[in-house]
């Protein structure tokens, strides 16, 4: 394999009935970033049927050059019509680096391309740096995250890597930045296509994802009953912010467990955490520590949140909402 | 019906706790477990052997110790145990691995093969789906449940963020799943008694159908450049005020930090 054939960072832009998710705007943006560093260029794949009009806010969020492919195939997610596109364009483009969302599709996706192109993929990155040789440096948690690991691909291309959504950071969409948006022919081998999609489903409760939300107000034990996540709720609007909490209050059953933040809910990384009368259990620390900024309230002065709060408030987390509630909305 | 799970034997990660002095892991006393997704996959084999009969085998790669999670398969109910071990495997990283174990795979004739979601050691989610691209299968991943139809078609619940879909696919095919799929039962006490008695095959490279330059460290395409413990960040101020006070420091922390104008 000769590595100088290489180039570019490419991006799979990941779409659900035609919307494009967070996830790709948020690699767009590290791509960008890289790309200016290698003074290489940032190509984005867009995959899925009668969705041109959704190129151009690619180009404004840091792309240079989309690759549509437009097909029916390609409407909704399966995993052998989308490996066939993204590895023909890898045989025929050579990219330097990949970059795919760590989602559902995209950690089915990922896995399936790296094997049958042969290369190298790190999953679920937190990091993305360029080495001295202009080598990918993809970081990620072991271990339960408990270790990190940096993880390099030497001898194999495309450099491919799994990034988890809400991890990296969308650029502002820029209007005046100019690109290509190119039409994508992909040849697919439809006797390959053995898994047939029947229906989606979507759960209720599952449709707000906590990882997306810039702010978050979390609510503990502190928080004591129903009429305190009303409270939140409040503080919430004001702010802008999404609602979440600790285990203890999913499962009590003040709020859904789709909200759940730790180590068997979710992963956040919001600008701004709010911890109200959470005391800071490791699997709920787990779930939060690289947030931005941790504002933790809590009656008790040794409570565990504070270790990792930038700025600890020891006191009533109730009275704290309320008063705070009311000195926003001024 | 024929089933192979693929299983691995992996540190208890909720156990392991990092020295504070030296920033490495400590794991000595950290129990080994079979992996949590596995043990699911490996029960909801036995379900369909349970309904449909069956015949289950589990496969592992792993050092000698690794004996360990085959023999708690015997117990649980499987009919046959393969432990890949050689040192030829050693130093493998995702890709390396799936290709020993597809190697072993083109070796046994089966309908479906079952493997974890990922495993809690590295929750990569990789392998899986690159033995089924090895072996030229269809694969479903976040697999939450499945149905066969008796003669040769699955349908399949596959979670996704937003919910789920059902899925169709026909045997043979690759499936991975999620240890919220089901509740893996425990191991019989005569089961546990035979499960010494059984034959666990011991198979090297030389049993397996796979290309030498794909294996180990020379057929692995990452490598790990550096790892290190996770920082603890410092702690930041605290303050033990009046409520109004109190609200007044955060105030100006979000304004410090452009939150608020």
């Amino acid at each position: 394999m000769n590595l100088e054939e290489y180039k570019g960072i490419y991006v799979f832009i990941e779409q659900r009935e035609g919307e494009i998710q967070n996830v790709a705007f948020e690699l767009l943006g590290q791509a960008r970033k890289l790309a200016d560093q290698l003074n290489d260029k940032v190509y984005a794949m867009l995959f899925g049927h009668k969705i041109a009009d959704k190129a151009n806010a690619l180009i404004t969020h840091g792309a240079d050059e989309v690759l549509l492919v437009d097909a029916p195939e390609l409407k909704d997610y399966t995993t052998e019509p989308y490996a066939q596109a993204i590895c023909q364009i890898i045989r025929e483009r050579k990219p330097e680096s990949l970059l795919i969302g760590a989602t559902t599709i995209g950690r089915d996706l990922g896995p399936r391309v790296s094997a049958r192109v042969g290369t190298g993929l790190t999953a679920d990155c937190t990091k993305i740096e360029i080495g001295e040789k202009g080598e990918m440096l993809m970081t990620r948690p072991a271990f339960g995250g408990n270790l990190m690991a940096t993880i390099i691909c030497k001898n194999h291309r495309p450099q491919m890597g799994t990034v988890r959504p809400g991890v990296l950071f969308a650029m502002d969409a820029d209007a005046s930045r100019k690109g290509e948006i190119v039409n994508y022919e992909v040849k697919f081998d439809a006797s390959k296509f053995r898994v047939k999609l029947l229906e989606t489903v979507k759960e209720e409760s599952d449709l707000i994802d906590i990882t997306e939300a810039k702010i978050l107000v979390s609510g503990g034990r502190g928080i004591g009953n129903k009429e305190g996540f009303t409270a939140m709720d409040g503080l919430a609007k004001t702010l802008d912010a999404e609602v979440s909490a600790s285990r203890a209050m999913v499962d009590a059953g003040y709020i859904g467990h789709e909200r759940q933040v730790g180590q068997t809910g979710k992963t956040v990384r919001p600008d701004l955490y709010f911890a109200f009368g959470i005391s800071g259990a490791i699997q709920h620390v787990a779930g939060m520590e690289d947030s931005d900024l941790i504002i933790a309230v809590n009656k008790d002065k040794y409570a565990p949140i504070f270790q990792v709060a930038d700025l600890g408030i020891v006191g009533d987390a109730k009275q704290i909402i309320s008063k705070l509630t009311e000195r926003l909305e001024k | 019906m024929k089933i192979v799970v693929c299983i691995k034997q992996v540190p208890d990660t909720t156990e392991i706790k990092i020295d504070p002095k030296t920033g490495t892991l400590i794991r000595d006393g950290v129990p080994s477990i079979m992996n949590p997704d596995d043990k699911s996959g490996l029960e909801m084999a036995l379900q369909l052997k349970d309904e449909n009969g069956a015949h289950v085998t589990v496969i592992t790669m792993g050092p000698p110790q690794a004996d360990l999670i085959l023999r708690e398969a015997y117990a649980m109910g499987v009919d046959r145990a393969i432990h890949l071990t050689d040192r030829k495997f050693a130093g493998a990283d995702t890709l390396a691995t799936s290709h020993a174990l597809a190697g072993a795979l083109r070796k046994i004739d089966f309908d479906l093969l079952i493997t974890g979601r990922q495993a809690i050691d590295g929750d990569t989610a990789q392998v899986g789906p690159q033995i089924a691209e090895h072996l030229d299968l269809p694969q479903v991943s976040y697999l939450q449940d499945l149905k066969f139809d008796g003669v040769k078609t699955f349908t399949m619940k596959r979670h996704i963020e937003e919910g789920y879909q059902m899925l169709e696919v026909d045997a043979p095919c690759v499936v991975t799943v999620l240890s919220s799929a089901n509740k893996a039962r425990y191991m019989s006490v005569g089961g546990i008694v035979d499960a010494y008695q059984k034959e666990v095959e011991v198979w090297g490279f030389n049993e397996i159908e796979v290309d030498e330059a794909n294996l180990g460290l020379k057929g692995s395409p990452t490598s790990v450049y550096k790892a290190f413990a996770r920082g603890l960040k410092p702690a930041g101020e605290l303050y033990e005020v009046e409520t109004d006070e109190a609200v007044g420091i955060i105030i100006n922390k979000l304004k410090e930090k452009f939150i608020l104008n």
